[in-house]
């Protein structure tokens, strides 16, 4: 068993990248992520492992430096806020486009604009549509506890090279600045400049030998024929992606009439939610996206064969819904999928998610049927 | 005589370096940047740092260098090369690393990275080509166009009031500590290109001495940009652009000395 | 088991410390445990509070509407979260702070004279430990030996010299505090 510690998910993001045999790490100050770099300049993991931490002088920089240090195959990332994240975009979509690995980590606050520093899941869309330029999909992981923050640091870290893709941890200032029970990954090494040029010498920029071609990092390509053909080899990706590597949770929906769709922090008080409505008679299931992008489309096509409803809990104003009902319509079914959410930095209640539950599907619970539409 | 008489080994008069490759340049004739790759890739192979050379090239006319000179390269998002250098560098302490930007890159959209990095020191060569235009989207005008210079955004002529004042960069460089040498060349002619040599190469020395940063400008012609033929670029710049941007060392020192000796 | 519980006071009194060490006591006890602070602005404006689980199985929701227990250390928070204890459930406050003592019948109220006895002792800051000593007499899920590893585990070292001067206060606290109701 590992160490056990109490963590606030920030402070654990950083020391699970430490462990996990991180390269570098670059970015930007931005309430409520500040402890990420706050964390790892206390530790001065470079007399530990060697790691690298540097403050960038803005998110666009840190984007970059991430870019240049991936692109010579090293184990990099980066984490922001929502604001910070948007500046990043540009430089995310390069990196998808150069089809390098990297992770990402998006501590979510409220927008649109400066907005608020309190939690918020408005930044779904943004997540797992691309977010930047051009056709790219991210890997994007939706931790719903401090143990989750750890795990999936070096879960991210293999899927982004498992692809050679950039993926993201998905998170919101609830999860990052609170604390919880973690049981701490054990030390792995940081891979060696051997082992570097194995993995990753057809591509990384590690130094071109006499007796082999250069390697050129980049995302131009200014052969249409050639784009295209390189546009149709993310697009495979991403399939494969959506085959292997779809990731999530069902908490009671095996006989569930009604099942509440949400991810990270909405997730946990979902969980609440369903155990007050079971306890009010209704029978209330829950599914945890774990990854967003690719998005659990079977589990829902599945559910839907049965359910009378699905309510989509989002700290926004209803972006995962679209995919939900994207899966339902690719199931063929029409059951109805309706939407609850808070914005601004609040956080629903569960009390609050079974009375939207039980006010939007008055009709079925009443009758007892699928109303169809 | 026939040819075969006169190629010969003792008849050599020059040899393009082995770190340049066959693909023939996209550049126009008489610009300076095919003098400059000339020149960088020579000094690689004359160094013997082939194997530890990383390039990291802008968005601009040498968006394809990577084509030209045969080692690593990484093309950076417009105006990123600094940052993506940084990244590269900080990770791979013993490689070399360079950045090659252009006007608009580095002194307009990039010019919060170059700032940044070589106001940390990084170990890194910056070879920047100033021709006052942005030559690759066809002619507009940089932060170096010269005021009353025309280009297609500035037909009647840059006007201060207008447009801003032309930006000498290398200046503001030359004030920031973590540069140890910051200097501007030419290569315009047979004794510019000797000395911009030998400034490249005491850049590239500098980085693997692990100086810090060392910036060289070399004011270049876009004769394409400018509507000119190369010989009439080559003067007007002499005439206009070296006036106001004087050759040069601005920085001849170590890392950590707050301003330049100007 | 799992115990809900809010903490809440002005910002200096210890309220988030508290609420860590309860976690950390908790996690020495091998259950799992959930720290969940307010914080931003809201900070700013004086009031303080945190919400601690502490549970033998999963723990579902950080955000509550209802508790087991409140520990009430400012009118603020008697007015926002007096309310919110859970029918049978327990609210534990401190006088000083608190000018309408709370009104519910149908939940165990205790109080301790927490600021006072630790002015007493002669260490105003051992306030938060004295309130926590209470919490565990009327709530005991944790044993002492596990507080004892939970300070341990949540001060730094250069403050462990401190841990018997908060063990006596924690001891203090299970024996001054009062039963105002209990259902």
């Amino acid at each position: 068993m590992g160490e056990l510690r109490l963590m606030k998910g920030n402070e654990v993001l950083a020391e699970a990248a430490i462990r996990c045999g991180c390269d570098g790490y670059f970015g930007y100050p931005i309430t409520p992520q500040s402890e990420v770099m706050e964390t790892l300049m206390a530790r001065q993991p470079w007399n530990e492992t060697g790691m690298t931490v540097l403050q960038a002088e803005s998110e666009v920089a840190s984007i970059n430096m991430v870019y240049g240090a991936a692109g010579s195959g090293k184990k990099v990332m980066t984490s922001s806020s929502s604001p910070g994240i948007s500046l990043m975009a540009e430089g995310i979509s390069y990196i998808a486009g150069a089809e390098l690995p990297c992770l990402i980590i998006n501590v979510q606050r409220g927008g649109p604009g400066l907005g608020t520093i309190q939690p918020s899941q408005a930044d779904y869309f943004q997540s797992v549509k691309g977010g930047g330029h051009g056709d790219y999909k991210m890997i994007v992981l939706a931790p719903a506890s401090v143990q989750e923050m750890n795990d999936f640091v070096a879960l991210g870290f293999e899927l982004a090279f498992k692809y050679r893709n950039p993926a993201m941890i998905l998170t919101d200032g609830a999860i990052g600045q609170m604390m919880e029970r973690v049981e701490l990954a054990d030390f792995k090494p940081r891979w060696t400049e051997e082992e570097i040029k194995v993995k990753s010498g057809a591509w990384a920029t590690i130094g071109k030998a006499i007796d082999r071609e250069r390697n050129v990092v980049t995302s131009l390509e200014m052969d249409s024929a050639k784009m295209e053909a390189n546009n149709l080899r993310f697009q495979q990706k991403y399939k494969q992606m959506e085959e292997e590597d779809c990731r999530y949770e069902e908490i009671m929906c095996d006989d569930a009439e009604y099942i509440l769709v949400a991810f990270g922090t909405s997730s946990r008080v979902c969980q609440k939610s369903v155990e007050i409505a079971r306890a009010k008679g209704l029978k209330v299931g829950l599914l945890r996206p774990i990854t967003l992008f690719p998005f659990p489309k079977k589990a829902i096509n599945k559910l839907a064969e049965k359910a009378k409803g699905f309510l989509s809990v989002e700290m926004s104003a209803g972006q995962m819904i679209e995919d939900i009902k994207l899966a339902v319509y690719e199931a063929g079914k029409n059951t109805r999928v309706e939407h609850f959410g808070r914005m601004g930095g609040i956080i629903p209640t569960p009390g609050e998610v079974v009375e939207a539950l039980e006010e939007k599907f008055s009709w079925e619970i009443s009758y007892g049927v699928k109303r169809y539409y | 005589m026939e040819l075969k008489d006169i190629i010969k080994p003792e008849n050599l008069v020059y040899d393009k370096s082995e770190v340049q490759t066959d693909t023939i340049m996209h550049y126009c004739p008489g610009c300076s940047h095919g003098v400059v790759h000339k020149v960088i890739a020579e000094l690689i192979g004359e160094l013997g740092i082939q194997e530890k050379t990383v390039g990291i090239a802008p968005v601009g006319c040498a968006v394809f260098a990577y084509n030209y000179i045969d080692v690593d390269w990484q093309e950076a998002a417009h105006g990123r090369a600094p940052a993506v250098a940084t990244g590269v560098a900080r990770l791979n302490p013993d490689k070399f690393v360079f950045t090659y930007q252009g006007d608009g890159d580095l002194a307009s959209i990039g010019s919060g990275e170059i700032m940044h990095a070589c106001n940390r020191g990084e170990n890194i060569l910056v070879v920047f080509i100033n021709n006052g235009i942005y030559g690759m989207t066809g002619g507009q005008m940089a932060p170096t166009t010269l005021d009353g210079m025309v280009t297609s955004t500035t037909p009647f002529g840059r006007n201060a009031d207008l447009n801003g004042y032309p930006m000498k960069i290398t200046e503001l460089i030359a004030q920031l500590p973590g540069t140890s040498y910051v200097t501007r060349q030419a290569v315009h002619n047979a004794a510019s290109v000797r000395k911009c040599k030998r400034a490249i190469k005491k850049g590239i020395q500098n980085v693997l001495d692990k100086k810090g940063t060392s910036f060289i400008e070399v004011v270049s012609t876009c004769n394409s940009g400018w509507k000119m033929t190369p010989v009439a670029a080559n003067k007007w710049m002499e005439d206009n652009m070296f006036p106001f941007y004087p050759l040069g060392d601005l920085k001849d020192g170590v890392k950590g000395e707050p301003v330049s000796k100007n | 088991m799992t115990e809900e519980i809010i903490i809440a006071g002005f910002g200096g009194q210890g309220v988030l410390s508290m609420g860590k060490i309860l976690a950390y006591s908790g996690i020495m006890e091998d259950k799992e445990v959930t720290w969940f602070p307010s914080y931003g602005p809201e900070m700013r404006g004086g009031t303080a509070n945190v919400t601690v689980i502490v549970s033998d199985t999963r723990i579902s929701s950080p955000i509550l509407q209802e508790f087991d227990t409140a520990i009430i250390l400012n009118q603020q928070s008697m007015d926002k979260f007096e309310k919110a204890v859970k029918p049978g459930g327990t609210l534990l406050y401190d006088p000083n702070g608190v000018i309408h003592p709370p009104t519910r019948t149908n939940i165990n109220i205790f109080r301790v004279e927490g600021t006072k006895t630790a002015v007493e002792m002669g260490n105003p800051k051992v306030f938060n430990m004295i309130v926590f000593g209470s919490y565990l007499k009327v709530k005991p899920i944790l044993s002492l030996d596990n507080v004892e590893k939970g300070l341990e585990k949540s001060l730094p070292e250069r403050y462990h010299k401190l841990i018997p001067l908060n063990l006596e206060a924690i001891k203090k606290g299970q024996e001054i505090v009062e039963t105002m109701q209990a259902v």
